[in-house]
């Protein structure tokens, strides 16, 4: 296709003082090992502390995205399992999980982040494995955070009436949990921790191309002794999805997806009682000014859109630089995306990974081809892909105009859209004008401009002088079409409790 | 979308013996003076109230509001769909304008709102009386209890964000921290049968915050309402903060929910089965959306003290989390 005709051959290498040329050395291979890990070949579906079939029988394969072999089957749900397994939690719910005090329920929740902790490489791996992210991504990101955020929420669980005073804090009930393929452990901990701190149980449907590690999980949860029945794990696809949604003894829906998929949700919660957060998509401007350390700023952008591939809801995806420095930023942005090592996500090495599925690939294809077709300049350093998997150069389009769909629609991989500004003003309107409202990057020397256009931006996370940072106190959520409550902190609390004992109904 | 309780469906008394009645002096006027059997009274216009002005509907149409025995006390505007549109571009107007105020200013407008109230409150009760079919006790309380609950909620302006926003301990040399920020444009359902006390209610937890509403009034008792929006003209409040449509609920909710420009819904004071309705088309655009309370409006206490709450501003704003590294 035309991708890789257009592509350059070299970057400019000068700004890291290397020769000309090129980069002069290699890196050694350095793969993680895996034989420490045991993948089973089938998973059932995880329903009061057992794994069993579904009923009827049936699976379906999942793969590794970057070599595109099978790794294991997993069971698919049918209507009557997620009956099954709702009866299960709202049983579980009833008779065990909602008697204890929150003292107990916090010991349960210290004690699955300790063994996450103890098993972080094996969760590391697995997730590598099973979603394509760089090894060095899910050893010091995603496994760590989500210890982090049960260890978080295990404190608040014999707090709640601190932190809502007045309003007699209560648990809600089962809680139907949605989450998506980008960060499945850490989707996972975001949403299971803070649902049992409150008080709930949860049944939570993976990504059908990423469970792994939600059914790895499942053995914490029983090396943890939780109580039969409040954590909960199906697979299948987005129907039975819906049927978890759908079902009447849900209290609560929390889902984590695209904006359509969202919309989808909260029209099937429309009219009941159950409480719904939802985080969708984003299409997030990182802006820098023409005073930004600019060397600082490249690694803010780098790891802004070229983490996890990409696959990030809240990617720094729209560039916009100060017409100023547009030249010397996007000549140091090239030199930079030469350096991105490409490829195997198990080596230590690898800063961008394989694209999670050939679907997601073909979506970021169609979108790039979109660029170039409506006139954006593409850039792609030069590097060689592995032969087999999903992979996908780091890209960068210039010449990029407010209409584009590549400035318009969330690509979710490693493409990033460059525009340009003059004036704070201009910067504000061209950044806030997208349904999207997730998170927003801000680059400059000057407190004054920072604190304007932190309060300007449209978004609910706005990183300034730095991007894509998380921690489980810090609320996370969007403003807009990017969904409605926040995770993390102690509004992600709040999310999981009926707290109308002051009169209020919010969702 | 359940057809809500019309005005026009009432059993209308005979139009002659409402007026003889009132000119004869059995019923105070809606100024709250004792009519005289000797003077005619001089009678207001309702008109809808879109960015700081009184126009008439666009559509030209007006429909009858009776009083709770059913006797004929005004024409009330019939607004349309293209009212509602004007009204939420008003509102996107003045929002940025009045989030971008000091706590302190809104604090002092909400409050000039209760001293407005205060002035007028005779006139207030003797409406209240009229639109709800209370006593004059009864409505006595529900105004005080609307004057009281604006000050409560102006004083609420420059506390709650410190309330609901919090800085947060990251493990990293970062700072940061998480400030609530009003959610924008709020589309507003007045309870149908609380023609002030509940009007005020939902009305200032939306905009002590900096959003600026587009409120629905009361189908059938809207005549508070109207009159309240006379007292936010001249009370400081920017024009286009707060604008009022009256008219038939079903020909209108429905419209409100689905405006794309519209951020947040609160049906609060909607049936049930409006409320179900109108959740499902808020959706298009992902509007935060506030349900009708679960045992019903019929039993809501509008005077108890948790008809008011902080959290309640809460419903309307969305939490931004900031951060920044540490370092010289």
């Amino acid at each position: 296709m035309t991708l890789t005709k257009k592509r350059e051959t070299r970057p400019a290498t000068a700004s890291w003082g290397l020769s000309a040329g090129g980069i002069p050395w290699e890196y050694a291979p350095a793969p993680e090992a895996t034989d420490h890990v045991n993948i089973e070949r089938e998973y059932g579906l995880f329903i009061g502390n057992t794994f069993a079939p579904s009923r009827p029988r049936k699976t379906f394969s999942v793969i590794n995205p970057a070599t595109e072999e099978p790794l294991a089957k997993v069971a698919h749900a049918s209507k009557a399992d997620v009956h099954r397994a709702v009866t299960t939690a709202r049983e579980a719910h009833r008779s065990s999980w909602s008697k204890l005090s929150g003292r107990e329920r916090a010991k349960y929740l210290y004690r699955i982040a300790r063994i996450l902790q103890e098993r972080s490489r094996e969760f590391a791996v697995v997730e590598t494995m099973n979603s394509g992210k760089p090894i060095k991504e899910s050893r010091d990101v995603d496994v760590p955070l989500a210890a982090a955020h049960f260890f978080y929420y295990a404190g608040w669980a014999d707090k709640l009436e601190y932190a809502f005073p007045n309003r007699e804090p209560r648990s809600l009930g089962v809680a139907a949990q949605i989450i998506p393929w980008n960060f499945p452990l850490l989707m996972l901990a975001w949403k299971i921790a803070p649902a049992l701190a409150a008080g709930n149980t949860v049944i939570l449907k993976p990504a059908s191309t990423t469970p792994l590690t939600a059914y790895l999980f499942a053995d914490v949860v029983r090396q943890a002794d939780l109580p039969p029945g409040v954590v909960n794990i199906i697979t299948g696809p987005g129907e039975i999805g819906m049927e978890l949604v759908r079902h009447p003894d849900v209290r609560k829906v929390a889902f984590t997806g695209s904006t359509a998929v969202g919309k989808m949700i909260a029209r099937a919660v429309a009219g009941t009682d159950k409480k719904l957060t939802l985080e969708l998509g984003g299409k997030a401007a990182n802006i820098v000014f023409d005073d930004a350390p600019l060397d600082q700023a490249i690694e803010g952008i780098v790891n802004g859109i070229y983490f996890n591939q990409g696959e990030v809801c809240c990617a720094g995806s729209r560039l916009f630089v100060q017409e100023s420095v547009h030249e010397p930023l996007i000549a140091k942005l090239k030199a930079r995306l030469g350096t991105l090592r490409v490829g195997d996500p198990l080596d230590k090495n690898t800063d961008v990974g394989a694209i999670n599925s050939a679907g997601q690939l073909a979506k970021v294809q169609e979108l790039v081809q979109s660029g170039i077709d409506e006139g954006a300049e593409i850039f792609q350093p030069a590097c060689d892909l592995p032969e087999r998997g999903f992979f996908f150069r780091p890209t960068l389009f210039t010449g990029v105009s407010q209409s584009h769909r590549i400035a318009q629609e969330e690509i979710f991989g490693p493409v990033l859209s460059v525009l340009t500004f003059r004036t704070p003003e201009e910067a504000i309107e061209k950044a806030n004008n997208t349904p999207y409202g997730l998170s927003a990057g801000v680059w400059t020397e000057k407190g004054s401009r920072i604190f304007k256009m932190v309060a300007a931006m449209k978004a609910g996370v706005v990183w300034a002088n730095t991007f894509n940072r998380f921690d489980p106190t810090s609320p996370f959520g969007g403003y807009k079409e990017s969904g409605h409550g926040r995770e993390g902190g102690i509004h992600g609390l709040a999310a999981y409790l009926d707290v109308s004992g002051d009169g209020a109904n919010t969702r | 979308m359940a057809r809500p309780r019309s005005a026009a469906r009432k059993p209308r008394a005979s139009r002659a013996t409402a007026l003889d009645r009132r000119a004869s002096g059995a019923l105070t006027t809606t100024n709250g003076a004792a009519g005289r059997p000797d003077r005619i009274e001089v009678r207001k216009t309702y008109k809808l109230y879109i960015g700081g002005a009184f126009p008439r509907t666009e559509s030209g149409r007006a429909y009858e509001i009776f009083d709770a025995r059913g006797e004929f006390i005004a024409n009330a505007s019939r607004g349309t769909r293209k009212d509602i549109r004007d009204a939420v571009r008003a509102a996107r107007g003045a929002q940025p304008g009045w989030a971008a105020k000091t706590a302190f200013n809104r604090s002092q407008i909400l409050y000039r709102i209760a001293e407005l109230l205060e002035g007028r409150r005779q006139q207030f009760v003797a409406e209240v009386m009229i639109a709800e079919g209370v006593g004059r006790a009864r409505a006595e309380r529900l105004v005080d209890a609307s004057i009281d609950r604006w000050v409560w909620y102006a004083g609420w302006a420059d506390k709650y964000p410190q309330m609901i926003g919090t800085v947060n301990p990251v493990a990293g040399s970062y700072f940061n921290f998480s400030v609530p920020e009003a959610t924008g444009v709020v589309g507003v359902i007045a309870p149908e049968a609380s023609s002030l006390l509940g009007l005020i209610s939902r009305l200032a937890p939306v905009i002590v915050s900096g959003n600026a509403a587009v409120v629905i009034a009361s189908e059938t008792r809207p005549l508070p309402a109207v009159t309240l929006s006379e007292v936010l003209a001249t009370s400081d409040v920017p024009g286009g903060v707060v604008n009022l449509i009256t008219g038939l609920r079903r020909e209108l909710v429905g419209h409100l929910a689905a405006h794309m420009d519209v951020n947040a819904l609160d049906a609060f004071g909607a049936s049930p089965d409006d409320s179900a309705a109108l959740e499902e088309v808020s959706v298009e655009n992902v509007k935060r959306f506030v349900r009708p309370p679960r045992a019903g409006l019929d039993r809501y206490d509008w005077l108890a003290e948790r008809a008011q709450s902080p959290y309640q501003i809460g419903d309307f704003v969305e939490i931004k989390t900031v951060w920044h590294p540490i370092g010289a």
